[in-house]
C-alpha cells in the first residue's frame, strides 16, 4: 500500500509521525515537570508518594524520547548527522540529564545506594529543569536556525565553536525553552491532582498551579506571537532554493487551515483543562490540557516542516538548510519504515490497557505501604 | 587522494564509544537472561501455587529491576552517540542503519517499558495470569530489542542488501529482508542473546552458592540453582555451537579479523588451530615479511582449516596474505585495493564537480559508470580502502583480538562443565558439602562478565580499521568536532558511569544480603 505513494508523500507521512512523537514527548514531560515539584511534599511520606506517582510513568517519557530519536534517524538521517554531530554540547547536556534520571527512581530509596537519597532527588530535579528547558530551546532552532554547512557529499559541519550552546543565547529559543519548562510543571501538577489521593498534597498542587500556568501562558504566547511575525525559511518547490520569507509561519497557518484548526483546538483545550482545575478544582484537567498540548505542539511541528519550509534552517549558509525533501531516507527505506509504523496504534492500545490496569486505584499512603516495589 | 585525519579526535571518539558500550554491556546480558529466568520461576509459581516460588520470583525480580534501570541509563547514550560522535557514518549508512534503531524503539522498548510497570506494580492489581504474561513480555521485549540492534551491528560487519547512490553520496537500502536475515546478523543475535542467558545463569548460580555458603535460605538457593543450572547448561551448549558458526562466518566475510583473533600471520593449507600462544610485539619481528610469526605456541593441526571451511585442507589466509596479496590464492593486495578505492572516490568527486559545473555530459557519463556492475564489482567495492594511507592500516590489534578471543572460548567451555557439575551435585544431593565448589561458583560470576566483554572486544577491535567493513573506515566516520570536546565528555561519562556502577553494585549486594525475606504473600 505504501509503495504507491510518491517520495514526497512518504516524506510528509514521516514528518507527521515525527511531529506526533515530538508532541507526545512534550506531553509526557509532565514527568519532568513533576520532578521539579517534589518540594510540595512536606513529609517523607508525601515525597515518597510524589516520587512513586511519577515513577510508574517515567519510562514512557524516556522510551518516547528514544523512539523519537530512532525514528528521526531512520527517516531524516541528514538531520540526525547534522544536528547531533554539530550541536554537540546541547545534545550531550540533554543526554546527561536523562542518564541521571534513569537510575534515580530505582536507586533513590534503596539502602546503601552510595550517593544518598538527596543526590538522586537532585538528579530528578536537574533532569526536570534542565532537560525541559534544553529540549525546548533545541526545538526552537527549527524556526530560528543554526550555524552549520552541508557539503555536496552531504557531510556537515558546525560553523561555530560553541557547538550548540549558542542556541541558548537566542531569546526566541529561550522563550520556547521556558514555555516547555512551565508547561511540564503545569502538566505535572495536573497529573498529581489526577493520580494522587492525599489532601495536603492536592491543596498545595492547586496553589502551585497558578504559579506555573501563568508563566507558561506568558512564555508560550511570547514564543507564538514572535513566531508568527518573524521571517521564516522558505524553499522553492521547483528549484529547491532556500530564501527568507517575511511572516513565513503565519503564511503556513493561512495556507494550511487544518493545521490552524488543530492549533486553535489545542490552545482551547489547554486553557479549558487549566480553567477546570484552577477555578473548579476538577481532577480531570490533565486530559484536556494534555491532549491540547499534543495538538498544539503537533501543529507547530507541521508548520516547521510543511508548506515548503526548511525545518532545520542554516543561518550560516541558507542553501545548506535541511528540508523534509533533501534530508530524508531513500524511498525504499521510507516505505519499509512505513509498514513498521503500522505497529504504532497497536503500541498505543497496549499502553492504554496496561496503564489503566495500573492506575485503577489512586495512589495513597495506604496503597504504598502495601507495595513491594516502592521507589 | 590522501588526507589528514585528526587521529586524536578519532581515538577519543573511539575511546568514548568503547567506554559507553562496555558499560552498557555490563548490564544488558543480565537483563537478557534474568528476564527469562524470572519468567520461568513465576511460571512454576503459577503451576505449583507454592508461595516459596513467589518469594523466589520476587527476589530475582528486585535484582532485575536494579540492573535494568542502569542498563537503560547507559543505553540511551549509545543511540544518540551515532549522531553526536559519528555523524559522517550516520549519513553514509543512516538509510540502512537508522531503520533497525527506530524499529527497536517502536517494537521492543515500548513493550519492555509498558509491561515492566505491570510486572513491578501489578502484583496486587492485575490477575496472576496477566501478571505472568507481562513478565514474559518483558523478557521477550528485551530480547527483541537485542535483535534489532544486533541486526544493525551485523550489517556493519557484513553489509548486505544495499547499493551506493552517488547523487546522495550514501548507501541506500535495496532489500530489508537481506539486511534482517543476513546470516551474520542472525548468528550474531543468537550468539549474543545466549551469551546473556549464560551470564545470567552464572550470576544466579553464583549468588545462590553464596546463600549455601552462608547456610541461609537453602531451599530458596537450591531451587534457584536448578532453574539457572538447566537454563545455563542448555544455553552454554548452544553458545559454543553458535560461536563456532560465528567463527566460520567471520572467516568468510572478515578474513582479516579471523586471522587476527586466531593469530595466523602466514596462511596455509591445512592450517592448525592455535590453542595457546604468546604474540610478539612488532619489534621482535625477524621474519622476511614485516609481520613475524608466533614463536611460542601450542597447535592442533588442520583444525583451523576445518573450522573455517569444513575442509581440513582448505587454505586459510593469514594476515600477511591479506596485506601483501597472494596470487596463487587469488587474494588481491592491500595496495591494489587502496588504488581502486581511490579511483572510486575520485569518480565520486568528479561526478559532484560535474554536477556543480553543469557539465551534463560528464555528469551522465559518470552516473552511468556508477550504475555499471563492473565498476561496482571492481572499484566501488573497495571504496573504503580509498581512505587508507598505509597497507598496514588494515591490520587490527592482533594481541588484543587474539587474547580476548581465547579467553572467551576458554570460559565458554568452562561454563559448560560448571553447569553440568552443578546439576550433577544437586541431583546427588552433595552440593551442600562441597564448599570449595560453592566458592568456585561464587567467584565464577566475574568470569562471565569477562568472557562477555571479551566477545565484544573480539567483534569490534577485530573489525578495525573499519566501521563498515570495506566501505567506511573509522577515521572517516567521525563527527568534525574538537578532540578536546570529546575528551571532556569521555571523562564525564567515565565519572558518572563509574559512580552509578558503584551504586549499583552496593545496592545489589545489599539486596542480596537482605535476601528473599518479603513478598511471599
Ligand atoms: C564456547 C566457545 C565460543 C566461541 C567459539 C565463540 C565465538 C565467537 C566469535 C567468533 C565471535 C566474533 C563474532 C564476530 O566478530 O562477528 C564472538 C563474539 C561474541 N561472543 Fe563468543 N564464543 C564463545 C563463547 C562465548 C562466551 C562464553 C561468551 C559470554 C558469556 C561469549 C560472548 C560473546 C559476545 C558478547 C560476542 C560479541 C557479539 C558477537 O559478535 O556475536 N562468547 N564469539
Amino acid at each position: 500500500m505504501f509503495e504507491s505513494l510518491s517520495l514526497l508523500a512518504l516524506q510528509q507521512y514521516w514528518w507527521i509521525i515525527i511531529s506526533l512523537l515530538g508532541s507526545l514527548l512534550v506531553f509526557l514531560m509532565f514527568v519532568q515537570g513533576g520532578q521539579t515539584l517534589l518540594h510540595i511534599g512536606k513529609t517523607e511520606m508525601e515525597r515518597t508518594i510524589l516520587v512513586n506517582s511519577l515513577g510508574r510513568k517515567w519510562e514512557f517519557t524516556f522510551t518516547t524520547l528514544v523512539t523519537f530519536g530512532g525514528a528521526f534517524f531512520a527517516s531524516f538521517p541528514l538531520f540526525y548527522s547534522t544536528s547531533f554531530g554539530g550541536a554537540y554540547w546541547v545534545w550531550m547536556a540533554i543526554l546527561f540529564c536523562f542518564i541521571i534520571q534513569a537510575v534515580s527512581y530505582e536507586f533513590r530509596s534503596k539502602p546503601q545506594n552510595f550517593l544518598g537519597k538527596k543526590v538522586y532527588e537532585t538528579f530528578l530535579l536537574i533532569n526536570g529543569a534542565l532537560g525541559t528547558i534544553l529540549i525546548g530551546t533545541a526545538v526552537a532552532t527549527f524556526f530560528t536556525g543554526s550555524l552549520f554547512s552541508v557539503s555536496d557529499l552531504n557531510s556537515s559541519r558546525w560553523e561555530v565553536a560553541s557547538h550548540g550552546l549558542e542556541a541558548a543565547l537566542n531569546l526566541h529559543n529561550l522563550s520556547l525553552g521556558l514555555a516547555v519548562f512551565f508547561l511540564a510543571r503545569t502538566l505535572g501538577l495536573l497529573y498529581f491532582i489526577n493520580n494522587i489521593n492525599n489532601r495536603p498534597i492536592l491543596d498545595r498542587a492547586y496553589k502551585q498551579l497558578w504559579l506555573n500556568a501563568i508563566p507558561f501562558l506568558f512564555f508560550f504566547l511570547t514564543f507564538l506571537i514572535w513566531l508568527l511575525v518573524r521571517d521564516g525559511f522558505a524553499y522553492d518547490p521547483v528549484t529547491k532554493v532556500v530564501s527568507m520569507e517575511p511572516f513565513k509561519y503565519l503564511h503556513n497557518l493561512l495556507a494550511m487551515p487544518v493545521v490552524t484548526v488543530i492549533l486553535l483546538l489545542g490552545v482551547v483545550l489547554v486553557l479549558y483543562g487549566l480553567f477546570m482545575a484552577m477555578f473548579k478544582a476538577a481532577t480531570k484537567g490533565i486530559w484536556f490540557t494534555g491532549i491540547g498540548t499534543v495538538l498544539a505542539v503537533f501543529s507547530l511541528f507541521l508548520i516547521a516542516g510543511f508548506n515548503n519550509t526548511a525545518f532545520y534552517p542554516s543561518t550560516f549558509d541558507l542553501q545548506s538548510s535541511l528540508t523534509i525533501e533533501n534530508s530524508s531516507s531513500s524511498k525504499y527505506t521510507l516505505i519499509a519504515m512505513s509498514y513498521v509504523s503500522l505497529f504504532v496504534p497497536f503500541v498505543f492500545a497496549y499502553i492504554y490497557y496496561a496503564w489503566k490496569a495500573i492506575d485503577k486505584t489512586k495512589i495513597t499512603e495506604e496503597e504504598l505501604n502495601n507495595e513491594h516495589h516502592k521507589y | 587522494m590522501t588526507e589528514q585525519f585528526d587521529y586524536s579526535l578519532v581515538d577519543w571518539s573511539r575511546a568514548q564509544f568503547a567506554l559507553t558500550a562496555m558499560y552498557h554491556w555490563l548490564f544488558v546480558p543480565l537483563t537478557l537472561g534474568l528476564g527469562f529466568i524470572v519468567a520461568f520461576m513465576e511460571t512454576i509459581y503459577l503451576k505449583t501455587k507454592n508461595p516459596e516460588w513467589k518469594r523466589i520470583t520476587k527476589f530475582w525480580m528486585t535484582l532485575f529491576g536494579i540492573n535494568f534501570a542502569i542498563g537503560v541509563a547507559t543505553g540511551i547514550i549509545l543511540e544518540f552517540e551515532f549522531g553526536t560522535n559519528w555523524s559522517n557514518y550516520s549519513w553514509f549508512v543512516g538509510d540502512i542503519f537508522g531503520a533497525p534503531l527506530a524499529i527497536e524503539g517502536i517494537m521492543a522498548f515500548f513493550l519492555e517499558s509498558t509491561f515492566i510497570a505491570v510486572m513491578f506494580f501489578g502484583w496486587n492489581k492485575v490477575s496472576p495470569k496477566f501478571h505472568l504474561v507481562s513478565t514474559w513480555l518483558v523478557a521477550f521485549g528485551a530480547n527483541l530489542s537485542a535483535l534489532w540492534i544486533l541486526v544493525a551491528n551485523g550489517w556493519m560487519q557484513f553489509p548486505a542488501g544495499m547499493h551506493f547512490n552517488p547523487e546522495t553520496a550514501r548507501n541506500e537500502m535495496l532489500n530489508f529482508w537481506e539486511v534482517l536475515f543476513s546470516p551474520v546478523a542472525i548468528n550474531k543475535f543468537l550468539h549474543t542473546i545466549t551469551s546473556g542467558y549464560v551470564l545470567a545463569s552464572v550470576f544466579v548460580v553464583g549468588v545462590s552458592a553464596w546463600f549455601l555458603i552462608k547456610k541461609r535460605n537453602e531451599q530458596f538457593a537450591v531451587k534457584s540453582m536448578i532453574v539457572a543450572g538447566v537454563f545455563g547448561l542448555l544455553s552454554s551448549l548452544f553458545l559454543a555451537f553458535s560461536g563456532d558458526t560465528s567463527a566460520r562466518l567471520v572467516a568468510q566475510k572478515q578474513p582479516m579479523k579471523f586471522a587476527a583473533f586466531e593469530g595466523l600471520y602466514n596462511g596455509s593449507h591445512g592450517a592448525p588451530l592455535m590453542a595457546f600462544g604468546v604474540i610478539p610485539g612488532e619489534k621482535d619481528s625477524t621474519s622476511q615479511n614485516y609481520l613475524s610469526d608466533i614463536k611460542i605456541k601450542i597447535e592442533i593441526p588442520n583444525v583451523l582449516s576445518y573450522m573455517a571451511y569444513l575442509d581440513p585442507n582448505a587454505f586459510v589466509p593469514g594476515i600477511n596474505d591479506l596485506v601483501d596479496g597472494n596470487k596463487e590464492q587469488g587474494i588481491m593486495s592491500a595496495t591494489e585495493k587502496m588504488d581502486r578505492g581511490k579511483l572510486a572516490r575520485k569518480a565520486l568527486r568528479e561526478f559532484k564537480d560535474a554536477k556543480k559545473n553543469g557539465d551534463t555530459i560528464l555528469y551522465n557519463q559518470l552516473k552511468a559508470k556508477f550504475a555499471e556492475p563492473a565498476f561496482q564489482e571492481n572499484y566501488f567495492k573497495y571504496f573504503g580502502y580509498g581512505f587508507l594511507n598505509d597497507p598496514k592500516d588494515l591490520i587490527p590489534n592482533v594481541p588484543i583480538s587474539f587474547y580476548s578471543f581465547h579467553i572467551m572460548v576458554l570460559f565458554g567451555f568452562y561454563f559448560i562443565i560448571m553447569f553440568a557439575l552443578v546439576l550433577r551435585f544437586i541431583y546427588k544431593g552433595s552440593l551442600f558439602r562441597k564448599r570449595k565448589f560453592l566458592y568456585l561458583l561464587l567467584f565464577s560470576i566475574p568470569l562471565a562478565y569477562i568472557a562477555s566483554q571479551s566477545g565484544w572486544v573480539v567483534a569490534e577491535v577485530g573489525r578495525q580499521p573499519w566501521v563498515i567493513q570495506d566501505y567506511l573506515p573509522t577515521v572517516a566516520a567521525v563527527s568534525q568536532i574538537d578532540a578536546s570536546a570529546v575528551q571532556i565528555t569521555f571523562w564525564l561519562f567515565f565519572a558518572v558511569f563509574t559512580a552509578l556502577l558503584i551504586a549499583e553494585i552496593k545496592i545489589m549486594t545489599k539486596q542480596i544480603k537482605i535476601g528473599p525475606t518479603e513478598g511471599g504473600n
